[in-house]
């Protein structure tokens, strides 16, 4: 068995997890990061829009800094977030940038003079000042009062990845590339590492580490429809399900993005509403003026994707062989426009669609995008339950996206969380001492031995894997969804747990050595119908609606008795994950308010310690920091 | 009703003794907007669940799904069926080493590119997190983005002659990787420095000149500028090489 030693083992090779070895290397330690694929091919080289970091540069973002940075990220996350962590967040998210420019990141930077820009379809002025000429610059994005993400036309997480792995080559930290880790090695009290696969050869391997990290992203790949990478399966979450005390935290918060291209729900920027896009319906109309006059196509995305899918069903959507969509029309911003700023929007429509988005308009619905929830982590990114294991980026619940995450602020999660989480492993690491039970290490190993052979020799049945994967999201995409109610949850509950029986006597068809991609899915899939059971369940306990978990029979946010998040644990032999609740927030620097946007009925919470005096009803004003300053707009 | 469409797909599995190399065939239905991403996948689940290939962001963003199509080098997921023939024949990537059926090991060969041309920003000025950003131009910003595009697709490596012929070839991604650090005012190495890197028969020096990489890029990289500027400021530093060997110092 090949064993391999480091101080620091990094699970996921994504932003998140190299930022972290970086950090980590930078101090001194050995690392080595474990991915599916090759790094510079992990899931983060997909996103398009930005990063958000109040550098107020751009004279749309003027007066822009990390208070409102802060106050945006609450409010979006409809006051489920930790407020602590979303506050070192949005304290550190500059100096991440701009240490992303000193490693050097391209990003676009302030022209002086005047320009142009569209809002809902109309065209604005504006004047960049002299004395900005050449700092970054940032473009507008849902849910945010100031200009402030931060890209590279639309190509920011490539460049950022692409980055942050030249300083991991630099700094020479090792990535093991088609290497799948497949269950934690722990006593119950501690981690020590992983078992991995490797899929060039199918052998297993056994990785021992003073600290691990799980950054593995998201699990959009529990859905059909969705516009995640085809390997966000969930790994990480799975992996903390299978230690029986990890918790998953608020496993039900999952984000849909209103723009997917149908066939395929491939991704179209945000940044497309940002620059002006509007969103049209069958009869060639717009329609988010209707539903959300003040802020229109850029109210968060959970609040366009809801009116999306209203829209829909109330008959005004197209009619296509793929089922119904929208139109999401670019036009008016120009030739230029489209093919210097949205120059990956119209790869992808004339790519995959055989679209020309100058000329026609893109046919689009929502589709899943954002897993809010993830490994259960404090403010350090030390994993609830396990010494030694830490968590970040999508994968991690560290929390500062609550039950909605703004966009541009994952791709800033990444580096930030990354830069912070580095450095308190690197302090956990400093003069850290662990000896490795070679007993406990051959248990994992055996179990996992055990689990191959079962399913080469088809010992538990023969259940055909792509089915049973298949029926999992189609269970997922029908009845936990966007709109969400206690009837298609409980439907959802029992079918899960029906194909949960089924993904346990899973067998092979095929029983070739090496990678064996059908023996990669079989022994991911019993975890995935789990995970997407913690989803299903923790959604149907939580009566209340909130951010991107809307609920038809329960429309009001209830402060009152869902300020609080779903710790979700799986123990072995259960047919349902063991839900436990803590507190959002230790801190209440923003009491609970209107967000501003969306339709929120709100039961006040009753809590002193959450509103401030025992005034209730003065957490139905919005707090003065969280008001939309008036944007500068000349015309 | 539509096309039938027949592919012809190498297989070999490298992990089992028992298995040689050889193209294997398979009828598939082609659907509307069918990708080669949606074919290679229906092939695996429907009828051979061994099927080896590669995809990721199935969006042309990442750079993994690079395959020989019909002779060309090409991203399988945005391959559209209806612009092929009714025969299909699929080959993995040459050059890179072949890891089953159409998986080769590109992340191998990548990181082994990245590290001999050092590819990261080389500057002596420490990060100072209290400071502003360096200003930069937009223009310049945007024509140092147009070169970090690249998605170490390996489509321009598997179509250039020289590096089919010869194992320690750079090949253009290096050479567009060593144009973009140029071309950085933040990279503080000297036209020796780059020299030392490429200024040989395994770099620019041994470059056929003959374009196949630009062709065949996905991103359409400008390929062809990237290496005439190499070359001639290359050529530069080579006389500037032999001068200063032959000047006494
Ligand atoms: C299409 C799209 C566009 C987006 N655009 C934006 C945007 O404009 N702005 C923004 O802020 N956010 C955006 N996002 C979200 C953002 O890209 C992601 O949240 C972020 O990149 C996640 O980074 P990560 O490092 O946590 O994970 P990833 O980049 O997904 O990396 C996960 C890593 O874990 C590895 N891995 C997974 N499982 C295992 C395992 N079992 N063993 C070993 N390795 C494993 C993978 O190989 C990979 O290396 C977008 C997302 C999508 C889907
Ligand atoms: S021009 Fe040079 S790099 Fe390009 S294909 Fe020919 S030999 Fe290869
Ligand atoms: S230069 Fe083009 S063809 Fe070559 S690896 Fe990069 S993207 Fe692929
Ligand atoms: S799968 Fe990413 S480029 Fe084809």
């Amino acid at each position: 068995m090949d064993t391999f030693y480091t101080d620091l083992l990094c699970i996921g090779a994504g932003l998140a997890g190299e930022r972290v070895a970086v950090e980590a290397a930078s101090r001194g330690f050995d690392s080595i990061c474990l991915s599916i694929v090759p790094p510079r091919r992990s899931h983060s080289s997909a996103a398009q829009g930005g990063m958000q970091a109040a550098l107020g540069n751009a004279c749309m973002g003027e007066g822009d800094c990390p208070d409102v940075h802060f106050a945006d990220t609450v409010k979006g996350s409809d006051w489920g977030c930790d407020q602590e962590v979303a506050r070192l967040f949005a304290e550190t998210a500059p100096i991440a940038v701009r240490e992303m420019a000193h490693w050097g990141i391209p990003w676009n930077r302030v022209v002086p003079g005047t320009g142009t820009f569209y809002k809902g379809g109309k065209e604005y002025q504006k004047i960049e000042k002299k004395e900005k000429e050449g700092f970054i610059t940032a473009r507008d994005f849902g849910g945010t009062a100031k200009w402030r993400t931060c890209y590279t036309s639309d190509g920011t997480g490539h460049t950022l990845l692409f980055t942050m792995d030249n300083q991991v080559v630099k700094l020479g930290v090792k990535v093991h590339d088609r290497v799948e880790a497949v269950a934690l090695i722990h006593d119950g009290q501690r981690c020590f590492g992983a078992v991995a696969r490797c899929l060039k050869t199918g052998k297993l391997r056994v990785y021992l580490a003073k600290a691990t990290l799980v950054a593995t992203g998201g699990y959009g790949r529990l859905y059909r429809e969705t516009t995640n990478a085809v390997i966000c399966d969930g790994s990480g979450a799975i992996l903390a399900l299978k230690t029986g005390i990890v918790p998953v935290g608020n496993p039900e918060a999952v984000q849909f993005h209103p723009t997917g291209i149908v066939p395929t729900s491939i991704l179209v920027t945000e940044g497309c509403r940002g620059d002006g896009g509007t969103l049209k319906d069958v009869d060639g109309k717009r329609f988010m003026d209707t539903y959300e006059p003040e802020k229109q196509e850029l109210a968060s995305r959970d609040v366009v994707s809801r009116w999306m899918t209203h829209h829909i069903r109330e008959g005004k959507g197209v009619k296509s062989p793929y089922g119904d969509h929208l139109w999401l029309d670019i036009r008016h911003l120009g030739e230029r426009h489209i093919k210097t700023k949205l120059r990956e929007v119209d790869e992808i429509c004339r790519e995959f669609l055989g679209v020309d988005p100058v000329t026609q308009m893109i046919p689009v619905r929502p589709a899943q995008h954002y897993s809010m929830g993830g490994v259960r982590t404090n403010r350090d990114g030390a994993a609830y339950g396990l010494d030694g294991l830490f968590s970040a980026g999508e994968g991690a619940c560290w929390d500062m996206h609550g039950l909605n995450r703004l966009g541009g602020n994952s791709l800033a999660e990444t580096i930030v969380a990354g830069r912070i989480v580095g450095e308190k492993v690197a302090d956990y690491l400093d003069g850290c001492e662990v000896t490795f039970k070679t007993e406990l290490v051959r248990d994992f190993v055996r179990q996992e031995e055990e689990i191959i052979s079962r399913l080469m020799a088809g010992k538990d049945g023969r259940e055909n894997v792509y089915d049973v994967r298949n029926a999992m999201q189609d269970v997922m995409m029908d009845y936990v969804g966007i709109f969400r109610n206690a009837t298609d949850l409980r439907h959802a509950v029992v079918q899960l747990q029906e194909i949960h029986e089924r993904a346990k006597k899973v067998g092979l068809r095929s029983s070739s050595p090496g990678a064996n991609p059908e023996l990669a899915l079989g022994m991911r899939i019993k975890g995935m119908v789990r995970l997407a059971l913690c989803v299903a369940y923790a959604a149907e306990q939580r009566t209340e609606s909130r951010g991107a978990h809307a609920r038809e029979d329960y429309p009001e946010r209830n402060d009152r008795d869902w300020l609080k998040r779903t710790l979700a644990t799986w123990k072995e032999g259960d047919d349902l994950p063991t839900l436990n609740f803590e507190p959002n927030s230790q801190v209440w620097e923003i009491p609970p308010g209107q967000r501003g946007y969306g339709v929120s009925k709100i039961i006040p919470s009753e809590d002193p310690s959450v509103v401030g005096n025992g005034e209730a009803s003065k957490a139905q004003e919005v707090p003065e920091v969280c008001k939309t300053p008036e944007t500068p707009e000349t015309n | 009703m539509g096309r039938q469409l027949k592919f012809n797909i190498f297989r070999y599995n490298p992990e089992d003794p028992k298995s040689v190399p050889h193209m294997e065939s398979f009828d598939l239905e082609e659907t509307e907007a069918m990708t080669l991403y949606i074919a290679l996948n229906r092939l695996r689940e429907e009828q051979d669940p061994s099927l080896q290939f590669d995809f990721m962001c199935r969006a042309g963003i990442c750079g993994s799904c690079a395959m020989m199509i019909n002779g060309r080098p090409d991203l399988a997921c945005h391959t559209k069926t209806k612009n092929l023939p009714d025969e299909i024949n699929l080959m993995p990537l040459p050059v890179f080493k072949l890891i089953g059926d159409l998986s080769v090991d590109s992340g191998t060969w990548f990181r082994a590119m990245n590290e001999k041309v050092q590819s990261w920003v080389h500057t002596d000025k420490p990060f100072d997190p209290n400071a502003e950003e360096e200003p930069m131009d937009n223009q310049l910003a945007e024509e140092i983005y147009e070169l970090e595009r690249c998605v170490e697709c390996g489509c321009c490596v598997a179509a250039c002659g020289k590096a089919n012929m010869r194992e320690d070839f750079m090949g253009a991604a290096a050479f567009n990787r060593i144009a973009r650090f140029m071309m950085d005012p933040r990279d503080e190495r000297t036209g020796t420095e780059y020299f030392e890197v490429v200024g040989n028969e395994e770099g620019i020096f041994g470059c056929l000149g003959l374009l196949g990489c630009e062709d065949v890029c996905p991103k359409e990289i400008p390929l062809q500028d990237q290496l005439g500027m190499l070359r001639r400021k290359m050529g530069w530093q080579s006389i500037r090489h032999l001068f200063s060997r032959l000047l006494p110092d």
